[in-house]
């Protein structure tokens, strides 16, 4: 399909697919994130969400907040609900019973718990059979609608109330997952990293991907005030640090072709991303120094690894500006 | 084995059967042939793997539409069925055992969200220890999931409770899932004779689907799956309660249709020999047939024996249970499946309830047999009749629960 025409004006003029007066939390990310993939895959979306913040607080019955068709099952079987729905489809199409002349997208929103964990299974079987839908991962890098316990997408060091700051323990003693990795060694034709402030680069994310005939899948980082200890205006900033620090690299696995998609202009020490949230703060006292050590040669580590990835596949050149520019445009 | 359209003459005379020698893995793939699903998303579990596979055959030959899934689990085989109703698809799939342990919490998301998908089900016990033999631990720990439950005695009735499955499940008036089951390997892998239904014949049978409120239809987007507060729930709950008692008088009319269309006719409970009996068994599933030789042999002795077949467990046919047990000077309700501590094993708790609630005296006791594919022989059940007429002449009816067939 052509590229879609991501300008503001444009934008501001669409209906939203995701209707205001939902229950999320102020300040919470998981609602920009829905409605800017919404504005790309537009109202021939059918959407599968897995049990969390996101599904408990749209759809509270009698309410819906979602103007597209949408369905929820349980937390850990998004992705093999929409496989069931997929093929329905495919059967409708093979026998002449579908009758729109559109072609319908597939979108699953699942949280990190029911993604990285408890959904894991049934994402890998959904990707390695093949069927098309984007899976958009909203990660909030904890179980944020149980009351922010710890899932292995929350970052080394991290206070939740599973892994709680106390006299022998100080956060997460494990770093995360590195799921888009895991999900992209599936070989699926695209997977990439997101986030919501880099709006331009998560909506072409979300077209490339729409337009691709296979299994999709996006990680979008989505702060969260309430399990993150932040400020609730403080949202977008942080995917901004996130990617600053390189605590959240932006890239892409296109076709197996690795590619950095932003390249920080100077890539600020992970402290700058610790010390403005609350979960973090126990790692600043000075006897915490040797985990702060950690935090930082882990977030290296896999930077590095990163930038090899996408050297070793031709990737590596980039073109680090462009994107960039695109930054709140 | 593809069967040849035979076209059905003229409309009260039974539709000409298709004789055919088949297991009832087999039998049921047939059906499931027949029926043509939109979508079969299945996961291999023995003794119910023979159905994945020769289905699997017919959508490698293009002799079905189906979309196959083959999941990567039995909890994604529910979940993706669970996916294409809701998308307006006639979604089934298969399973025995750990499988249906496993689909556990989709179960009650297939009934809460009244989706019309129909599970073909062998019967197999539960681990541990690890076992692959018959029992209906399996389906009894899904008895209170808000599934319709049928339990075929033979591999007939495996293949006819298949096709009428996906009608009760649609029935407006119904909207739940079914499950049917056959006792593994017992009827699952034991060659019968059955008689199939022409193509033809078996495809107008089951119809077409209409779902009333499609996830797919993008003019009319529905939200499937909210979250209800204590404000809705319970009345949703009852809804799908009253579909269950409503599922009866379905049950019985689609068996009713059925039987002038093929000659075979199907209720809810099934008498055998029972109307003058004085002594008689309740049970379902595959002993019924062996129960059915005992009680011959009891009659030609002269000795007045019958039993009442439950075929429906869900809905449980209270009333049809009530009037035929009554008077009886005493009965042994047989379960395959353990409810532990409980009062009674499952079947003998419904049969008691029944009873009761309608004020209703009748000797009765529970028998549990058959655990972890321990068959039940003809001379146990002939145990369990002197025992019966033990009890009748003596008026003690002595322990409630007792095992048949064990080492103890
Ligand atoms: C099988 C199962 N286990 C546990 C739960 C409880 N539960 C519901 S949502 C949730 C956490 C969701 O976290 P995440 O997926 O990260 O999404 P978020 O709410 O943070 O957006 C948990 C543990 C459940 N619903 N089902």
């Amino acid at each position: 399909m052509s590229p879609m025409k991501l300008n503001l004006k444009e934008l501001s003029r669409q209906e939203d697919l995701l209707a205001p007066g939902h229950r999320l939390c102020p300040g919470c990310i998981e609602p920009v994130a829905v409605r800017q993939v919404l504005q790309v895959a537009g109202p021939n979306t059918v959407v599968a969400t897995a049990t969390g913040c996101l599904e408990v607080s749209t759809t509270a019955y009698p309410y819906t907040s979602w103007r597209v068709p949408w369905v929820h099952s349980l937390f850990e079987n998004a992705a093999a609900t929409i496989s069931g729905v997929e093929a329905a489809y495919k059967t409708f199409l093979r026998t002449g019973r579908w009758k729109e002349d559109q072609p319908i997208n597939f979108v699953v929103f699942g949280g990190d718990g029911g993604t990285y964990d408890i959904g894991l299974q049934a994402l890998s079987g959904a990707i390695e059979r093949g069927h098309r839908f984007l899976y958009v991962c909203l990660n909030n890098e904890a179980y944020m609608n149980t009351g922010i316990q710890r899932s292995s997408a929350s970052p080394l060091g991290t206070w939740t109330t599973t892994t709680p700051v106390g006299t022998r323990m100080t956060g997460k003693p494990q770093p995360r997952k590195d799921l888009t990795r895991i999900v992209a060694a599936h070989g699926v034709p695209y997977a990439a990293q997101a986030s919501p402030h880099l709006w331009k680069d998560f909506m072409r994310k979300v077209e490339k991907a729409l337009g691709t005939d296979g299994p999709t899948f996006i990680n979008v980082l989505a702060p969260c005030p309430r399990g993150w200890r932040t400020p609730d205006d403080l949202g977008i900033q942080l995917g901004r640090v996130a990617t600053e620090t390189c605590v959240w690299p932006i890239y892409e696995v296109d076709q197996g072709v690795w590619k950095l998609n932003h390249r920080p202009r100077e890539k600020r020490p992970v402290v700058e991303w610790l010390k403005v949230q609350g979960r973090f703060l126990h790692l600043l006292r000075p006897e915490n120094r040797h985990l702060l050590e950690l935090c930082q040669a882990e977030v290296d580590r896999s930077w590095t690894s990163l930038q090899a990835a996408c050297g070793a596949s031709g990737g590596a050149q980039g073109t680090p500006e462009a994107p960039r520019a695109a930054e709140g445009a | 084995m593809a069967v040849a359209a035979v076209k059905a003459r003229g409309s009260p005379r039974p539709a000409e059967g298709i004789a055919a020698s088949l297991s009832g893995s087999l039998a049921v793939a047939e059906a499931m042939r027949q029926t043509n699903p939109d979508v079969v998303a299945a996961y291999p579990i023995t003794p119910s793997t023979i159905m994945v596979e020769k289905f699997s055959e017919f959508v490698a030959n293009g002799q079905v539409d189906t979309e196959f899934v083959a999941v990567e689990s039995e909890h994604s085989a529910m979940s993706a069925c669970i996916g294409a109703a809701a998308a307006g698809a006639r979604a089934q799939t298969v399973t025995s055992s750990q499988g249906l342990a496993y689909m556990w919490e989709a179960l009650y998301v297939a009934s809460g969200t009244r989706l019309p998908i129909v599970l073909h089900c062998a019967n197999r016990t539960l681990s541990a220890p690890i076992n692959i033999h018959c029992d209906h631990s399996d389906t009894m720990g899904a008895r209170d999931s808000g599934w319709v439950q049928l339990y075929a005695e033979n591999t007939q009735e495996a293949y006819d409770n298949a096709l009428m499955a996906v009608r009760i499940a649609e029935h407006p008036e119904v909207m739940l899932p079914v499950l049917h089951s056959q006792d593994g390997y017992t009827i699952t892998h034991s060659v019968e004779r059955v008689e199939l239904l022409p193509d033809d014949v078996a495809r107008q049978f089951v119809g077409e689907y209409r779902p009333r409120y499609p996830l797919l239809d993008l003019k009319a987007p529905v939200t499937v799956g909210p979250i209800v507060s204590p404000t809705y729930y319970f009345e949703m709950k009852r809804q799908a309660v009253e579909a269950m008692e409503r599922a009866a008088e379905v049950i019985h009319n689609i068996g009713q249709e059925f039987g002038r269309m093929s000659g075979r006719y199907y209720g809810l409970s099934e008498e055998y020999r029972l109307e003058d009996a004085e002594v008689a068994l309740v049970l379902l599933g595959a002993t019924v047939g062996t129960a059915r030789v005992v009680v011959d042999q009891l009659r030609s002795q002269g000795m007045r024996a019958g039993l009442l077949k439950v075929r429906s467990f869900r809905p449980f046919p209270g009333d049809e249970v009530v009037q035929a047990l009554a008077g009886k000077a005493a009965v042994a309700v047989l379960d395959r499946s353990l409810a532990y501590g409980a009062a009674g094993n499952p079947l003998f708790q419904d049969v008691c309830s029944a009873l009761y609630v309608r004020g209703m005296h009748v000797p009765l006791v529970n028998y549990v047999y058959g655990i972890g594919g321990r068959e039940a022989m003809p001379n146990d059940l002939l145990q369990v009749f002197k025992e019966l007429y033990r009890a009748a002449d003596s008026g003690q009816a002595g322990p409630a629960v007792r095992y048949l067939a064990l080492r103890e």
